[in-house]
């Protein structure tokens, strides 16, 4: 195995490995590269058009989806990719963020993407300001069909919800966790308070403690430009990423006691346990004596 | 006034920054430099910098490239204090010798930060580290007689451009797997410029005083 990756549901899950654009102008002899799971990955467009995959040279099964390469470690997918319909939703803008590089765990990074309880600290005066901090209790369900996490009730004031906000706003988000690297959120658009924006957040694990973030807006957002679109986002990101790159340990600690969650933490939580109940070893610390 | 911007660069940052601490408003134009490379589209090259570099300044038609240099320019034009630019020969040319550290900053723990962040996966990340490591180490020596004789700053007792045109690439240097731990004069420095009055942040560069929804 060429992926040193030992736990079944991260082998069997789709992680992705960057955006389609990486492969337009790869080939077999010049292919995009870059690494997952600590393997060394290598991918090109065929002249049918068909993407190929190797890992450590192995052929390795890679799809398409929502403008992402998503590959599945051990070749035999749990699950298919999850929906997003939000993506060919008329009337949205798809705007890709790409990705940013970040020294920590993905569970560290998709459980910072759920925190609303950061929001006026990291991200003063934009997602959240003092003394604004109070986290509305939310439930957190099961999809268990689909095995997603949701909390769809969710909401924080918020001065300056997105590139377009004017003025503050109280802030309705749903969070949606699809796999142990893949997680989305909805947010109430400015421009359309009835509408949600939707964002992607893919993670690419290189190893149990190097990621890279990418970003995948479908936005409802018709007046911004790209460029400011992006220039929020990246704004955002880059609050985030020195909370993210000072947590200690890197990786997720998921035993009795680690870390002390409050009544605001309550996805977190789920999704923690989400964790355990699949047996997510990579990425994740077990036990004190191996932190 | 209109900066071509691009939130994440260290050194469109330090123009923020210096707009701010001088209390000059500035309109940001955001560049699309990540993902989109767009300061090397053939537009900005033939519009704004051949250099293909950011920041640039638009000041009422005056078009200006390269941070150190827009921060001399702003200092001479805007700056009434004089402190931040000071006039007598000594000063300028020990204040110029910063502004050039400060490139050296930009070749290599800009650079770390650039491979590590954002997937410049040509850069020789651990040469970059080394070199940022030997700066940081003169730096810190440097601070600590600065300290020692009583003054916080890089030059005089005062805040100049020397301190505004190096702080950012040190302050974000842990992104690029810089360690700052063996650097504790440096690190009461950025202490010291984050709490200059009306010190503005940036994404990876938090202001202490985050301040209350009025």
């Amino acid at each position: 195995m060429t992926f040193k990756c030992t736990d079944a549901f991260t082998m069997n899950s789709w992680l992705t490995i960057g955006p389609v654009s990486r492969v337009s102008s790869a080939s077999k002899s010049a292919p995009y590269r870059t690494t997952l799971l600590e393997a060394n990955i290598a991918a090109w467009r065929e002249a049918d058009g068909q993407v190929t995959a190797e890992a450590d040279g192995a052929s390795a099964l890679v799809e398409s989806h929502y403008g992402y390469l998503w590959v599945c470690p051990s070749g035999r997918p749990a699950r298919p990719i999850f929906d997003f319909p939000e993506y060919a939703e008329a009337g949205r803008r798809i705007v890709d963020c790409d990705g940013i590089g970040v020294a920590v765990s993905h569970p560290r990074m998709i459980e910072n993407f759920l925190d609303m309880g950061h929001f006026p600290y990291v991200h003063a005066h934009y997602l959240g300001t003092i003394p604004n901090t109070e986290v509305v209790p939310y439930e957190v369900k099961h999809d268990e069909v689909a095995d997603e996490l949701w909390a769809d009730d969710c909401k924080f004031y918020q001065p300056k919800t997105s590139n377009s906000a004017t003025q503050g706003l109280q802030v309705e988000y749903k969070y949606r966790v699809m796999q142990s690297a893949s997680a989305m959120l909805y947010k109430t658009a400015f421009t359309r308070p009835d509408l949600m924006d939707a964002i992607g957040l893919f993670v690419q694990p290189h190893s149990e403690e190097h990621i890279t973030a990418y970003c995948l807006l479908a936005y409802i957002d018709d007046t911004s430009s790209i460029n400011d679109l992006l220039s929020f986002q990246h704004t955002i990101f880059g609050q985030d990423k020195p909370i993210l790159e000072n947590q200690i340990p890197r990786r997720m600690p998921l035993y009795p006691g680690a870390e002390i969650p409050t009544r605001c933490d309550a996805m977190s939580t789920a999704y923690r346990r989400w964790l355990l109940d699949k047996d997510v070893t990579y990425g994740t610390v077990r036990s004190a004596e191996a932190a | 006034m209109k900066l071509y911007d691009y939130e994440l660069s260290g050194n469109c940052y330090k123009i923020r920054l210096f707009c701010a601490l001088l209390g000059l408003d500035i309109q940001r134009l955001p560049v699309n430099f990540y993902p989109g490379k767009e300061h090397k589209s053939e537009k900005f090259l033939a519009e704004i910098n051949p250099m293909g570099q950011l920041p640039v300044i638009d000041d009422d038609g005056f078009i200006l490239r390269d941070a150190q240099a827009i921060l001399v320019y702003l200092a001479e034009r805007y700056d009434r204090t004089g402190v931040w630019w000071p006039s007598s020969p000594e000063a300028r040319g020990l204040i110029q010798t910063w502004l050039s550290f400060s490139d050296d900053l930009t070749r290599t723990a800009s650079a770390a930060r650039l491979h590590d962040a954002l997937g410049y996966t040509e850069i020789d990340v651990h040469a970059a580290r080394k070199g940022a490591h030997k700066l940081l180490r003169y730096l810190d020596d440097h601070l600590a007689v600065r300290h020692f004789n009583g003054s916080p700053w890089l030059h005089g007792g005062s805040p100049s451009i020397a301190d505004i045109a190096c702080f950012p690439y040190v302050a974000l240097a842990p992104e690029g797997g810089i360690s700052l731990d063996e650097y504790p004069d440096i690190r009461q420095w950025i202490w010291d410029v984050r709490s200059l009055p009306r010190f503005v942040g940036m994404g990876g560069i938090m202001a202490i005083d985050i301040g209350q929804d009025n």
